[in-house]
C-alpha cells in the first residue's frame, strides 16, 4: 500500500484493498478469463458431463479431453449465507453469499446483489451478471430475478 | 468395500498429558508441545527416552524432531503428520495404533501445541493469502472473491441447507452450547468454568455468519495435549488403567472437498465421517447401541447434529430433537463432550477431547458417565476426518 494511505480514514483503505483473487492455474484459467469477458463457462468433458469446480480428468469416464459451455446465467437459490464478522475489506456487509444451483444442473458460489438480506429465501431464481466491480475487472455476481 | 480392518485392540492410550487452557499462554508454542508431552509421559509411567515415534498435525507449528530433541526423547523410528486440519486429531492415534502393531515403533506420542488464539487465530479465515498457481490455492478462489471467507461461513452455508431440508432452528443449534456450556461450568480446567448459558443467551449472541450466532462457534485457544500409545500387551504392565483402541479410522469421500461440501447430491450429510463410523462399528464389532459416550467435534453446532446422525445415534434428520429430548446431557442415553468440548473447555483441535475420553475410560473424569465402557471420538468435520472407538480395560 503507498505510503500516503498509512494515515487516511478507513474508508481510502477500503477502496485501496481490492477483493482477493482467485488462483488461476490451467485446470481453472478458461472460467477466469470468461467472467472478464462476460461469460459464465462450465467445463463439459466428451461424455457430455458437466464438472464445477473444473478440474483436469473426468471422474466418470476418465478423459482429459473437455471443452466450455456458455451457461445461460440462470438459476436458483440452493443455499445461502449473511456474513457479518470479521467484516474485511473491501466487502460490503452484511455480505450475501449464495450456493446457486445453474439450470445446466451444477452449483456455483458466489454473491446475490441489489437485495435486502432478510428478503432471501432458498429456491428463488437469480440470473448471472459481470459487474465491474474494481477499474478494468469484472465479478460473477448474481441478481433476483422475477419468478 | 471392506470396512473392517486389524487394529482391534492392537494398542492402547497409557498416558495423557495437557497445559492450561488459555487467551494468552505467555510462552512459545514448542514449550507448551513439551509440557504436554512430557507430562503425557509422566502419567503413564514412561522415561523421556523410551519415545520412538511421534505423531502430529501438519498445521502444528512444532516439528517432531525439534520436540523430540529438547525433549531429551529416544531416537525415533516412526514420525508422520497429518493433514486436513482439525480432522487429523484421531488419525494421529490411528497412526501411532498403525506403527505400534507393526512393530514400527514402541512408545509414540501424539501431540497438537498452539497459542491459536494470542499468535494464529483460524477465525479470520484466508482473507490474507495469496493466490498461488497451485491447486490447494485455486480451491478457495471460488469462494474468496465473493467474501466466502472463514470456517464459519462455509459451515453456515451446509447449515442453512440443513435448517431447510429438515426444519431445523437456530434453536435447535444453541441447545447444542447450551448442553457443552453446562459441562463445561463443572469442570474446572474449562475456560467456560462456572459460566454455563441459557438459550436466551444464544438467541441474543450477535450473527457471525447467518445462520450462525457467536455462541454456535468454538472458542479459540492456547494451550497443548498430548497422549502417549504402546501396545495393550505392554499397556497392562503400566501405571494406568489401560484404554483399549478398539478401532481408529480416517475417512475422506470420492465427492470431498475441503471445508466446502457444496456440490454432493445432499449437502446435509457429513458422509465422510459416516465412511468413519462404517469402519469404527465393524472392525470393533459393536454398533452404536454399545456407546455410552461420545466425544464429538464441536467447532460449530450444526456439525455435531450431523455426526450423530451419522453414527447412527439417531436417524437422518432426528438429531434436533434427540438434543432437545435430552439424550446428549448428563444422565442422557448418550452423554457428549463431558469435558465441555470445545465450545466450553477449549479448542485444542480436537486432541482434547481424546484426552477427556480416556479420563471417562478410566473412570476418574469431572462429569463421570457412570458405566462409560465404550466411547466414540471424531475429529474435525467438514475436512477429511478420522475418529476412535476406544474401551475400558479389564
Ligand atoms: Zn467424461
Amino acid at each position: 500500500m503507498p505510503a500516503n494511505h498509512e494515515t487516511s480514514a478507513p474508508d481510502a483503505i477500503r477502496i485501496a484493498r481490492p477483493r482477493p483473487r482467485p488462483a488461476v492455474t490451467r485446470d481453472n484459467a478458461f472460467f477466469w478469463d470468461g467472467v472478464q469477458a462476460g461469460k459464465l463457462l462450465i467445463q463439459r468433458c466428451r461424455c457430455e458431463r458437466l464438472r464445477h469446480p473444473p478440474g483436469p480428468m473426468c471422474p466418470s469416464c476418465h478423459s482429459l479431453e473437455w471443452t466450455a459451455i456458455l451457461a445461460n446465467g440462470d438459476g436458483r437459490i440452493y443455499s445461502f449465507v449473511v456474513a457479518h464478522h470479521p467484516p474485511v475489506p473491501p466487502f460490503d456487509y452484511p455480505n450475501v453469499i449464495v450456493l446457486i444451483e445453474l439450470v445446466e444442473g451444477v452449483r456455483i458460489v458466489s454473491n446475490l446483489i441489489g437485495v435486502d438480506p432478510v428478503q432471501v429465501a432458498v429456491g428463488m431464481p437469480v440470473r448471472a451478471i459481470f459487474p465491474e466491480l474494481e477499474a478494468g475487472r469484472r465479478f460473477l455476481q448474481f441478481e433476483l430475478v422475477e419468478e | 468395500m471392506r470396512y473392517e480392518n486389524d487394529l482391534r485392540d492392537r494398542a492402547a492410550i497409557v498416558g495423557i498429558g495437557a497445559t492450561e487452557f488459555s487467551k494468552d499462554s505467555g510462552r512459545s508454542e514448542l514449550q507448551l508441545a513439551l509440557e504436554c508431552v512430557s507430562a503425557a509421559l509422566e502419567d503413564a509411567g514412561l522415561e523421556h527416552s523410551d519415545v520412538d515415534g511421534m505423531v502430529t498435525f501438519t498445521m502444528d507449528n512444532n516439528p517432531a524432531v525439534e520436540v523430540n530433541r529438547f525433549l531429551g526423547g529416544g531416537h525415533l523410528t516412526f514420525f508422520s503428520r497429518i493433514h486436513y486440519g482439525g480432522g487429523a486429531a484421531c488419525a494421529t492415534v490411528q497412526q501411532a495404533a498403525m506403527a505400534v502393531a507393526t512393530g514400527v515403533a514402541d512408545t509414540v506420542v501424539c501431540y497438537r501445541a498452539m497459542n491459536e488464539r494470542s499468535l494464529n487465530r483460524f477465525g479470520t479465515g484466508i482473507q490474507d493469502m495469496q493466490p498461488e498457481p497451485t491447486t490447494a490455492s485455486a480451491h478457495f478462489g471460488w469462494y474468496a472473491p465473493y467474501g466466502l471467507l472463514t470456517p464459519a461461513s462455509w459451515v453456515a452455508m451446509v447449515a442453512r441447507r440443513y435448517m431447510v431440508e429438515f426444519g431445523a432452528t437456530s434453536e435447535d443449534f444453541g441447545r447444542v452450547t447450551v448442553a457443552a456450556r453446562r459441562f463445561a461450568a463443572t469442570n474446572p480446567k474449562a475456560y467456560f468454568f462456572d459460566k454455563p448459558i441459557t438459550l436466551d443467551d444464544h438467541q441474543r449472541s450477535r450473527f457471525i455468519v447467518e445462520p450462525l450466532r457467536l455462541l454456535d462457534c468454538c472458542m479459540e485457544s492456547d494451550g497443548g495435549v498430548a497422549v502417549v500409545v504402546t501396545s495393550l500387551e505392554r499397556a497392562r504392565n503400566l501405571r494406568c488403567r489401560p484404554v483399549r483402541i478398539c478401532a481408529a479410522a480416517q475417512g475422506a469421500t470420492n465427492e470431498q472437498q475441503m471445508m466446502t461440501g457444496f456440490y454432493a447430491d445432499d449437502i446435509t450429510g457429513l458422509p465422510e465421517m459416516g465412511l468413519v463410523a462404517k469402519q469404527l462399528y465393524a472392525t470393533a464389532g459393536i454398533g452404536p447401541e454399545d456407546v455410552q459416550a461420545a466425544i464429538i467435534y464441536d467447532h460449530f453446532t450444526p456439525f455435531v447434529l450431523a455426526q450423530l446422525e451419522e453414527f447412527g445415534f439417531c436417524g437422518r434428520g432426528e438429531a434436533k430433537d434427540f438434543v432437545k429430548d435430552g439424550h446428549i446431557d448428563s444422565g442422557g442415553s448418550l452423554p457428549i463432550n463431558p469435558h465441555g468440548g470445545q465450545l466450553g473447555e477449549a479448542y485444542i483441535h480436537g486432541m482434547n477431547g481424546i484426552a477427556e475420553a480416556v479420563r471417562q475410560l478410566r473412570g476418574k473424569a469431572v462429569n463421570q458417565v457412570d458405566g462409560a465402557e465404550h466411547m466414540v471420538v471424531t475429529a474435525g468435520t467438514g475436512v477429511p476426518t478420522s475418529a476412535l472407538l476406544l474401551g475400558a480395560d479389564g
